[in-house]
This record gives structure tokens, C-alpha cells and sequence, in this order.
């Protein structure tokens, strides 16, 4: 057995040696990877704590300390409570219609889904302002019924839920389409209802990617900014998201407190990609475990 | 004859599921973007030729287009590098880096711009050091150019990295039989099959950086014919009620933008249609 072991070992070391490079041009291309990493990823990563903690940790928590950051937080905490919710339960049905079935017209409904992500984030709340603002179709309508959605909380929602409309769908599509539809059939033959067979099957099959697609959506909601600039019209303490408390703050040199509500949204970012490494090794090893099974 | 719209299933929840999708979509996505064309149709053409050929958005869409451009083409290069480093070499960190690669993807605009700016500015960690020399990068082009290539970094290594991964060694292994040396290995053998992920992260990252708004205008300086970005100008029209001339831009932007997207889902058709082929 080691004797096999050593040749195989030797064998591949061999088969490495001649698909690979010298290691002065492996140590160049780490390098030059490092190096493009360390400029954009790393040093920003590093500045924006190094500038929330310039004055110390009491200036730091003194930038939390007062009515419109914490407005900002709460309606930013509101928006995305909101509009995660219905774009993951978007997500879950129309990955079930995408995934499961064949019908006419499904490349252009995934298209469609798609669509948010390619266009720019100052049109995507510009699209609401020419329906609900004040010069807009609804705009008279809504004055007279006295609801107001430009430059107030459902603007913002709205904007939100469009830009993150296709996280959800986009991460449980292709997992859905690997899957196949045997294990729901089955369910279904030995006599499980609609709603069982999504509780007992479906649902713990997409769990994860579920769960990642609920975060990635939950931090691009929680973090946009251009979309929901245009619609909200920055009233502090009212229609102040906690990206637009950032540039508000940072506009009037408030450094130090620009930094301290950018470094909260950085640790969801940091949190999000944590979620995504643990959940793809959790997927990685869920996959192999339904191999070896079969 | 009759046309077959669905394929039979016994599986349940297809009307309940695709109608709300659809129901979904058309509230969210369809009927306010179509309101950006219906808006548009009421001006005659030449009146919405002369508002997107003004000289201060002719000079926002070179700047917006040309920086994007760079700042994909700087990501295809150093984005093939590090997906290359990331799934042919083992060193200590490597798991740190891959995972970290998806930043400029989850970390908010606003975010990252303001970052930007404090690193590139003249008292900044980096910005001190380019003074020396004369380069300025805060509050000019070169500043939209930074901030679009970090936005970008995310796409070209994603798309690369898969293609790489998948790649079979033994092709390899038999160039190098064949007495290729390992760079003629890597252009006749590599470089082909690389080729339309290549293409396809380029082209998204691009496509990316056209529309960017929040991670550009703290670092851009934002002069008119100098450092304005076209969704800036955009948010200038509209901040001066000018509905008419932002919705133009918007409709030239978003048309850029279906352009790109058909060109990438193009892109990704060719790659997956070569991959198959093997």
C-alpha cells in the first residue's frame, strides 16, 4: 500500500512538474496577484477602520450617539425588512416555475430577472420618480389622495426591492435545475401533498443557497445607494438611509463619523462573505455526501 | 396542429408560481422601465438627439465609457492572474484571498467611495506617496478609473476561475510530451479555452462600471466636462427638475446597458457551447 502510495505521489509530482511554471514566474504572478489585492482590497478594507478609529474608541461610538444616525440605522433596518422578505419569496417561486418545469418564453423570463443588475443604479430610481414624483403619471393622483412614495419610505422600498430583485432568484435557479425534479416526483407518488413535498423535499434540498441568496440580498439592500438617492431627497432623520447618512456626514468633513456608520455596513459586507465561504463548503460537502450515496 | 406552450409535469404550483413571477416582475421591473421609453416618445427625435449630444454629455459618455473600458481591460489582466494564482498554487492565505475577491461585490458604493477618496487623497495612505511624484488621482479621471477598476475585480476572476478549474491537465501534459515548452503550452493550449470566460468577465465588468454611481462621484471631483460620470449628470438634471433631459440620458444609458447585456448572455452562450463540446 505505501509502496503504491509513494509512486502514485511521485507520479503526480511528476505530472505537476512539467504542467507548471518555473518558480520565478510563480512567484511573480503570486506576487503581482498580491500586489493588485493588497492596493484595492486590503489597504481600502484597512483605511476605513484605521478612519472610524482615528479619534479613539469614544469618538467612534459618539458616532452612533445621536438621533439622525440612529433614524438612518432604524429605516435602513425598516427598508430591508421589507423588501428581503418579498424578493425571497420572488426568488423561491420563480426559481420553482424556472427550475421545474419547461415551458415557452423561460430564457426571457431569466433575462428579465436579470435585468436590475445591468442597469445603472441612478435610472433604476429614476424609473420611480417618472411614475410616483410630483410631475410624474401618478404624481397628481397620489397628491390628491395625500400618499406620498417619492421622497418618503415606500420610494425607498421600492427602489430597494428593484435593485435586489434577482439575488434570491439567481443563487436557487441553477442549483434548482441541477437538482432535477425526480425527488419531488417521488414525494408526490407516495402521496405527499403540494405544500409537503416543498416542506420535506424542496426545502431542506435548497436551504443553503436559500439562506445565502436571502443574505447577499439582505446586505445589497441594507448598502444601496444610488438608486435609493434619487428617491429619497435626503430629509434627515426621515427618509436618511445609513448610505445616505455616509455621504451626508462625509460631505460636511465629518470624517471620523463617516467612517464609523461605513465601518457597520463593511462588517455586514465582511459577515456576507463569511456566510457565502461556509455555505459553499456546507454545499460542496452536502453534494458529495448525495454522491457517495447513490 | 397545436402549440405546445408547457411541457406535462405532475409536479404542482406551476400557475400559482409563474403567474406571481410574472404578476412580480411586470410591477416591479417592466411597467417602470417601460415608463423611461413612454416618457422619451413624446419628444420629437431631433429634439432628444440635441439633449443627448450636448458637449457636457458627449464629454460624460467619453469619460464614462473610456474609464470603464480601461478599468475592465485592467481587471482582464490582474483578474486572470489572480484566478490563475488561486486555482493552479498553494500558498498560505489563499483561502483568505478567495474569499475576500468578492468585496468590491458586497461592500456598498457609498462605502467604497469614500474609502477611495480618504486612500487617494493628497494627505491619504496612498495619495502621499503619488504626490511625490506629481500624480494626482483624487478629484480627477484617474479617480473615476480607480474606482471602476475596483467595482470590477470581482467579475473576471468569477468567470475565469470556474473555466480554469475544469481545465484538464492531461491536454497539458500531452503539449509538453510533444516537446512544447510551458509557454507555447500556454498560448496554443491555455490562452483557447480561456478565451470566452475571458471575454465574458471583461464585458461584465464593463458593463458593470458604465452605470456606477456611488463607489465614483466622492473620488471623481465631479467638473463638468472634466470628471463628470453620465449617471452623475443624470442626478444633476434631476436635482434641477429637469425630467425631460435626465430621462433622455437614462434611455441612451439603459439601451448601452441592454446592448452589453445581450452581448454578454452572447458571450456566455459561445463559452458554455465550447465547453459542452468536449
Amino acid at each position: 500500500m505505501s509502496v503504491l502510495s509513494t509512486t502514485a505521489d511521485k507520479d503526480l509530482q511528476w505530472k505537476d512538474a512539467i504542467t507548471t511554471e518555473s518558480s520565478l514566474v510563480r512567484r511573480l504572478l503570486i506576487g503581482a496577484a498580491a500586489l493588485h489585492l493588497t492596493l484595492f482590497l486590503l489597504i481600502p478594507l484597512g483605511a476605513i477602520f484605521a478612519e472610524a478609529l482615528k479619534h479613539g474608541v469614544g469618538a467612534y461610538f459618539d458616532s452612533f450617539a445621536n438621533e439622525d444616525a440612529l433614524a438612518a440605522i432604524r429605516l435602513t433596518l425598516l427598508v430591508a425588512a421589507i423588501a428581503v422578505p418579498l424578493n425571497a419569496l420572488f426568488g423561491v417561486a420563480a426559481a420553482w416555475a424556472i427550475a421545474k418545469f419547461d415551458f415557452v418564453g423561460k430564457q426571457v423570463l431569466i433575462s428579465l430577472i436579470d435585468m436590475p443588475l445591468a442597469v445603472s443604479p441612478v435610472i433604476s430610481g429614476l424609473i420611480y420618480v417618472l411614475l410616483f414624483g410630483a410631475q410624474g403619471w401618478l404624481g397628481p393622483w397620489l397628491a390628491e389622495h395625500d400618499i406620498k412614495v417619492i421622497f418618503a419610505l415606500p420610494g425607498i422600498v421600492l427602489a430597494t426591492i428593484f435593485v435586489t430583485v434577482p439575488f434570491v432568484a439567481r443563487e436557487l435557479i441553477p442549483l434548482m435545475q441541477a437538482q432535477g425534479r425526480e425527488e419531488e416526483e417521488a414525494a408526490l407518488t407516495l402521496g405527499a401533498s403540494g405544500w409537503q413535498m416543498f416542506a420535506r423535499v424542496t426545502l431542506p434540498n435548497i436551504k443553503w443557497s436559500l439562506l445565502y441568496g436571502v443574505i447577499l440580498c439582505n446586505a445589497r439592500a441594507m448598502g444601496e445607494f444610488g438608486a435609493v438617492s434619487v428617491v429619497s431627497g435626503h430629509i434627515r432623520g426621515l427618509t436618511n438611509t445609513m448610505p445616505l447618512h455616509i455621504e451626508i456626514l462625509y460631505n460636511e468633513y465629518n470624517a471620523v463619523a463617516a467612517f464609523s456608520v461605513a465601518s457597520l455596513l463593511t462588517l455586514l459586507a465582511l459577515v456576507t462573505l463569511i456566510a457565502k465561504t461556509l455555505i459553499e463548503q456546507k454545499a460542496a460537502s452536502h453534494h458529495q455526501r448525495k454522491s457517495g450515496q447513490s | 396542429m397545436r402549440l405546445i406552450l408547457k411541457q406535462p409535469s405532475i409536479l404542482p404550483g406551476f400557475g400559482l408560481t409563474l403567474g406571481f413571477t410574472v404578476f412580480y416582475l411586470s410591477l416591479i421591473v417592466l411597467i417602470p422601465l417601460s415608463g423611461l421609453f413612454i416618457k422619451t416618445s413624446a419628444l420629437s427625435w431631433g429634439q432628444f438627439w440635441e439633449m443627448i449630444t450636448t458637449s457636457r454629455a458627449i464629454a460624460s459618455y467619453q469619460l464614462t465609457f473610456g474609464a470603464s473600458l480601461i478599468g475592465a481591460l485592467i481587471n482582464g489582466l490582474f483578474g486572470s492572474i489572480i484566478a490563475w494564482v488561486l486555482v493552479r498554487y498553494r500558498f498560505p492565505g489563499r483561502a483568505f484571498i478567495d474569499a475576500l475577491v468578492d468585496l468590491p461585490f458586497a461592500l456598498p458604493t457609498a462605502v467604497a467611495g469614500i474609502t477611495l477618496a480618504a486612500i487617494y487623497a493628497s494627505n491619504g495612505w496612498l495619495g502621499r506617496y503619488l504626490d511625490l511624484f506629481g500624480i494626482k488621482v483624487a478629484f480627477t479621471p484617474l479617480g473615476v478609473l480607480v474606482a471602476l477598476t475596483f467595482i470590477g475585480l470581482p467579475f473576471v476572476v468569477r468567470t475565469v476561475q470556474p473555466v480554469l478549474q475544469d481545465l484538464d491537465k492531461e491536454v497539458e501534459e500531452a503539449a509538453t510530451t510533444l516537446g512544447a515548452n510551458r509557454w507555447q503550452t500556454f498560448l496554443a493550449v491555455i490562452v483557447p479555452e480561456l478565451w470566452p470566460a475571458l471575454l465574458t468577465g471583461i464585458a461584465m465588468a464593463f458593463a458593470r462600471a458604465v452605470g456606477e454611481y456611488g463607489s465614483v462621484i466622492f473620488i471623481a471631483g465631479n467638473m463638468p466636462l472634466k470628471s463628470e460620470i453620465t449617471p452623475l449628470l443624470i442626478m444633476t438634471k434631476l436635482e434641477q427638475y429637469d425630467y425631460t433631459g435626465a430621462t433622455a440620458l437614462g434611455v441612451v444609458m439603459l439601451v448601452v446597458s441592454f446592448v452589453l447585456a445581450l452581448a454578454i448572455n452572447l458571450l456566455q452562450w459561445w463559452s458554455s457551447a465550447r465547453h459542452m463540446n468536449q
